[in-house]
């Protein structure tokens, strides 16, 4: 309520002041129309006199002032007629002083004073001096910030810069800066004052108010940064340490982080390069409150880009050894700031990696050095919980591997893991994955057991459960991290068998460890993987016949086999008896019998003991057959055994559909296109017509039980095996057998009891379709095709 | 009824005209009745030479016991009004005793006269100097006629000139610090200066400069002193330290230039004729929050430079 109150009479006060202005401002101008220079005068005093007020907040002061300087603009133009007419600006500029009240007096002498430098009688640097130095009657803050503001204004283009009109003899330059400093250090000593008067209570209010001046300041620094004739020279000797002196004098907080970030922002990227010392000097002076992260991350920044913009500037951070510098500087910033928070510090770390990983690509010591200066500040702590400080950390650690695009590098890094293990669960399993990530995206290829040693213990976030880490429910980040470890494991790569194998089996130690979760991901590309690796060794072998390598096929299925074996564990039996099939498959290629019988038989085992459902077995025996068909390493024997278990199974199926189906899918198991050996034409036959004698008690079921018949694509599926191995040469398939199917078909489809099926509609339509293509072809398939007839 | 007023008119007119009176430089002075009137000016001992002509009413006769004319330096102190004290007075005379019928002109002359003091007029007394001429008359009573002039008198520059500097304060409150660049001023001189604030520990608002005057009359218990601000300049808004630092290294100075030429000032007055003096002081003046006042009185010594060196 109090506050609504204030506000609502400074709004009274403010268009009264500016009533007052407006009033004074007409007859200023009837007396400026008049060419009435003493009314001109004493109007344009009472106007600014409206400008004394201490009524008003800065925001609602600066509109009043922008009118009174809009005014003041006519009333510059006004003298400069005025001396035109043969009026002496001397003696212009002696009668303005003769105003009784400071305020209207210096707002005149400035306006004058611009005229005054205009029309050249005296050296701008002279007017100038006079100027600044007699602004120092405003010691009021809010009135001297916006005094000064104004000449800083007017005076902008009447500096005696080098090239301007306003150049003097010699070393003008010099008097141009000296008097942008002065008023700045003026300016920043009112504003630093403001935050110390009044009541303490409104030291928010003040501090916010303050935050709304603080442009008018740092303008300062802008014109300072323009001046032509500041070069590289007269920043470091000059500028540079007296803005510093200033900055770090005042020993205020708002102050000395505006205008350190002002400075860095204005001045160019070289001149920072070569004054870094000093500035970064500065930087451990500064209050503790200061928020030195920033900047100093700031000023990194900066340099960095001005590194990225070239390799031709490179050489002067060498020269420089800007590295030296920054580092040595955060290390005295962070060692000044006691407490500064954790979040501060890694901030500093990041930039300054940033930095370096920009300058010097080439340097890892540099960049495993700052790692190392965050360790020591990371450790001895709890780990890091808070949110900021996690972020920066993820920032830190990534920004090598996004420079180098290689994980290799940062596991060279020997502080790396060490900062890894100062972070927290969440955080270390987010860092993993963005380094898993980098690995992928990069393809990075990772070669030895060692480096993938050191990978996975970096990444053991994703790999095995933290402590702490209990929840047992699969969200879809954790599927998600797991599927990129997966392709991780599938990346690894090793041109060496034998450095290979290694690589192979420490991922493997590792994975082990992961638990129950994670193994059904992380165990089949491992296989895969250790498979691939078979099938290399053994296209070697024929290439280089006789070697002695240590690195077998044998070996290798001695460890797969252990690993799968681990999976046993989990009730995974589908899994395990996929990725059994799969080396079964791969030790065929490598014509090792026993170890691919081995494998069948532990398929064997599974699908008997653990695979329970009548689905899951559906699709595993199907997996049986279809591996057991290319199988060409067995014997005799061995064959008859497996392919006579696998008959069994499929025999036995639950659902009568499926032992249909997989009885006819074992009809291929005894007949293999390239090999002689396995063509048993009896069998076959045997097996299609079992199939057809489960088909048909499929048909007598769906009569007793629905008083219709089923579906007839049974049928069209085995007519098509018929006709598969028709067209094979199966002689045992006869003409007539397959007329007389597709008799039993249409008969069984045109029943009144049949249900339309489109679906075997359809199938039987393009069966017969497939009948008549291979005898429209003619040739010696088309000859037999012929045969049928419907 | 026109006989009667012409009774009353006087029986004839008399102008004084000096001899260089087109070219001599006047300045404005206001009269009691508040009139202002060009007036002309004269240094010490500068010759006055001038006219009187006489001219009688048309058709009378002016019967008379002789002409004269008088210079006079004239004294008047307020509380003794009417009373004039005269420190200089010359007399010539113009005509002997006799009948005027028609106009009459009478050159005079007074040579290298000494007029020491300036014509002033102050709260409390006032200096002039007039010219009187009269007729003097058995019946119907002298006729008289007055010409002010003003004496202004130049001072060369003064020998030694020092500045003014001083330090003073309130103990642990306020410690300042002023100078002024001399301690005696011509009228259109301008006073440069600066106060150094060392220790500012009271809220002030704001600092003037004031000019001030000092006239005392009289002497002994009749002392009459009338003090008089004649400026009041504006030299600061604000004050510059919180705290106290360091008045080595760090103190603010507030600069002061003060341009005397649009104020009315005269040279200092130092025992004019043991009857009066008039003295100038600078007094700075510091107002706090509370609008109490700080100040600290300087005297200066105003002389008045010639205006053609």
């Amino acid at each position: 309520m109090i506050s609504d109150g204030v506000v609502e009479d400074e709004e009274k006060w403010l268009s009264a002041g500016i009533a007052g202005l407006q009033q004074n401002a007409f007859h200023m101008h009837r007396a400026l129309d008049s060419n009435n220079l003493k009314d001109a005068l004493k109007y344009s005093a009472q106007m600014l006199s409206e400008l004394r007020t201490s009524r008003l907040s800065p925001h609602k002061y600066y509109e009043l002032y922008m009118r009174a300087f809009d005014e003041l603009r006519k009333l510059e133009i006004f003298f400069k007629e005025e001396t035109s007419r043969g009026c002496s600006i001397v003696e212009l500029y002696e009668l303005v002083q003769h105003a009784g009240n400071i305020l209207p007096r210096l707002y005149l002498l400035c306006t004058v004073g611009s005229v005054y430098i205009k029309s050249k009688e005296a050296p701008a640097k002279d007017v100038l001096k006079d100027l600044v130095e007699m602004c120092r009657g405003i010691q009021h803050p809010l009135r001297g910030l916006f005094l000064r503001s104004y000449l800083s204004q007017v005076s902008r283009d009447k500096l005696p810069d080098i090239g301007s009109e306003y150049e003097g003899d010699a070393d003008t330059v010099m008097d141009a800066v000296e008097f942008v400093l002065q008023n700045f250090t003026e300016m920043n000593k009112l504003w630093v004052r403001m935050q110390h008067q009044g009541p303490a209570r409104e030291k928010d209010k003040r501090g916010k108010e303050r935050g709304e001046l603080r442009d008018l300041v740092g303008k300062n620094l802008h014109v300072l940064s323009q001046i032509e004739g500041v070069d590289l020279e007269m920043y470091k000797e000059t500028v540079l340490p007296r803005v510093l002196e200033q900055v770090v004098n005042c020993k205020d907080e708002l102050a000395q982080y505006y205008l350190m970030d002002c400075i860095i922002q204005v001045f160019p990227d070289e001149y920072h390069l070569q004054t870094l010392e000093t500035l970064l000097s500065a930087c451990p002076q500064l209050q503790s409150s200061v928020d030195v992260e920033t900047v100093l991350s700031r000023l990194m920044e900066r340099l960095s880009n001005y590194a990225a913009s070239g390799s031709e500037v490179l050489p002067e951070f060498f020269q420089v050894e800007a590295f030296a510098k920054l580092n040595n500087s955060i290390g005295k910033v962070i060692e000044a700031q006691e407490n500064m928070p954790i979040a501060g510090v890694v901030t500093l770390y990041a930039s300054l990696l940033t930095f370096t990983l920009q300058v010097h690509p080439d340097r890892l010591d540099y960049i495993d050095q700052i790692l190392g200066a965050c360790v020591k500040k990371l450790s001895g702590r709890e780990k890091l919980n808070d949110s900021k400080a996690t972020k920066q950390i993820v920032a830190l650690l990534s920004a090598p591997l996004e420079k180098y695009k290689d994980i290799d590098t940062a596991l060279n890094l020997s502080n790396y893991p060490r900062i890894m293990e100062c972070l927290n669960d969440g955080t270390h399993k987010e860092m993993a994955n963005v380094i898993v990530q980098n690995i992928l995206k990069n393809k990075t290829c990772i070669s030895t057991a060692e480096k993938v040693d050191a990978l996975f213990e970096l990444i053991k976030g994703l790999i095995r459960d933290l402590d702490g880490d209990t929840h047992d429910e699969l969200d879809a980040d954790f599927i998600e991290e797991q599927n990129s470890v997966a392709r991780l494991i599938q990346i690894l790569h090793s041109d060496d068998p034998e450095e290979m194998l290694k690589v192979i089996e420490t991922v493997r130690k590792h994975i082990l460890t992961g638990g129950r979760k994670r193994l059904p991901y992380t165990v089949p590309p491992l296989i895969f993987s250790s498979l691939k690796l078979v099938r290399r060794l053994e296209k070697q072998e024929e290439s280089v016949s006789g070697d002695e390598a240590s690195t077998t096929p044998k070996k290798i299925f001695q460890l797969v086999t252990q690993t799968i074996e681990a999976l046993t564990s989990i009730p995974v039996p589908e899994l395990a008896l996929g990725l059994y099939l799969q080396c079964a498959e791969a030790a065929n290629d490598c014509d090792l019998e026993p170890v691919a019988y081995e494998f069948f038989t532990q398929a064997y085992i599974l699908y008997e003991e653990e695979i329970t459902d009548s689905k899951t077995q559906v699709t595993s025996i199907h997996l049986i057959i279809g591996t057991l068909q290319r199988m060409h390493v067995f014997g005799v024997e061995n064959r008859d055994a497996l392919t006579h278990k696998a008959t069994g199974y499929s025999a036995k199926l639950l659902k009568k559909p499926d032992q249909c189906r997989a009885v006819y899918a074992c009809s291929h198991l005894f007949w293999l296109d390239d090999h002689d050996s396995i063509r048993d034409e009896e069998r076959v036959l045997l097996c299609l017509k079992r199939a057809l004698r489960i088909a048909n008690a499929v048909q007598q079921m769906a009569n007793a039980t629905r008083g219709s018949s089923g579906s007839a694509l049974l049928f069209i599926e085995i007519l098509n095996k018929y006709l598969y191995f028709y067209e094979k040469g199966v002689s045992q398939i006869t003409v007539e057998s397959i007329q007389d199917l597709i008799k039993l078909i249409r008969n069984e489809m045109q029943g009144d009891a049949s249900p339309s099926d489109p679906a075997a509609d359809a199938f039987l339509a393009s069966t017969l379709r497939y009948i008549q293509f291979q005898k429209d072809k003619g040739g010696a398939v088309g000859d037999k095709y012929m045969l049928i007839t419907d | 009824m026109n006989y009667i007023i012409g009774a009353f008119k006087p029986a004839c007119s008399i102008t004084i005209s000096l001899a260089d009176g087109k070219s001599r430089k006047q300045v404005a002075l206001k009269k009691e009745n508040g009139k202002t009137v060009l007036i002309p000016v004269f240094h010490n001992q500068e010759t006055i030479s001038g006219k009187i002509s006489i001219e009688p009413i048309s058709g009378k006769k002016v019967e008379h016991n002789g002409i004269k004319i008088e210079l006079l330096g004239q004294i008047e102190m307020y509380f003794d009004r009417g009373n004039f004290y005269d420190f200089t007075s010359l007399v010539r005379e113009l005509d002997i005793p006799g009948e005027i019928y028609e106009r009459k002109t009478f050159p005079f002359e007074f040579p290298t006269v000494e007029m020491p003091y300036e014509t002033y007029n102050g709260a409390n007394v006032r200096l002039r100097y007039v010219l009187k001429v009269s007729i003097s008359r058995n019946y119907g009573g002298s006729i008289v006629e007055y010409q002010d002039f003003v004496v202004r008198n130049d001072s060369p520059p003064p020998s030694i000139n020092n500045s003014i500097k001083m330090e003073v304060g309130i103990e642990d409150c306020l410690h300042i610090e002023f100078e002024y660049n001399k301690s005696k001023y011509h009228l259109k001189d301008v006073i440069v200066g600066k106060i150094y604030f060392l220790l500012v520990r009271i809220k002030i608002k704001n600092m003037d400069l004031e000019i001030r005057r000092r006239e005392s009359t009289g002497s002994g218990t009749n002392t009459h002193v009338e003090t008089e601000t004649l400026a009041k300049f504006e030299l600061m808004d604000g004050a510059p330290v919180r705290e106290k630092v360091s008045p080595v290294t760090f103190s603010e100075s507030i600069p002061v230039r003060l341009f005397l030429s649009p104020y009315e000032l005269a040279p200092t007055y130092l025992n004019i004729n043991n009857k009066f003096s008039v003295k100038y002081y600078l007094n700075l003046v510091l107002v706090d929050e509370e609008d109490r006042r700080y100040f600290k009185q300087q005297e200066i010594t105003m002389y008045r430079l010639s205006e053609t060196s």
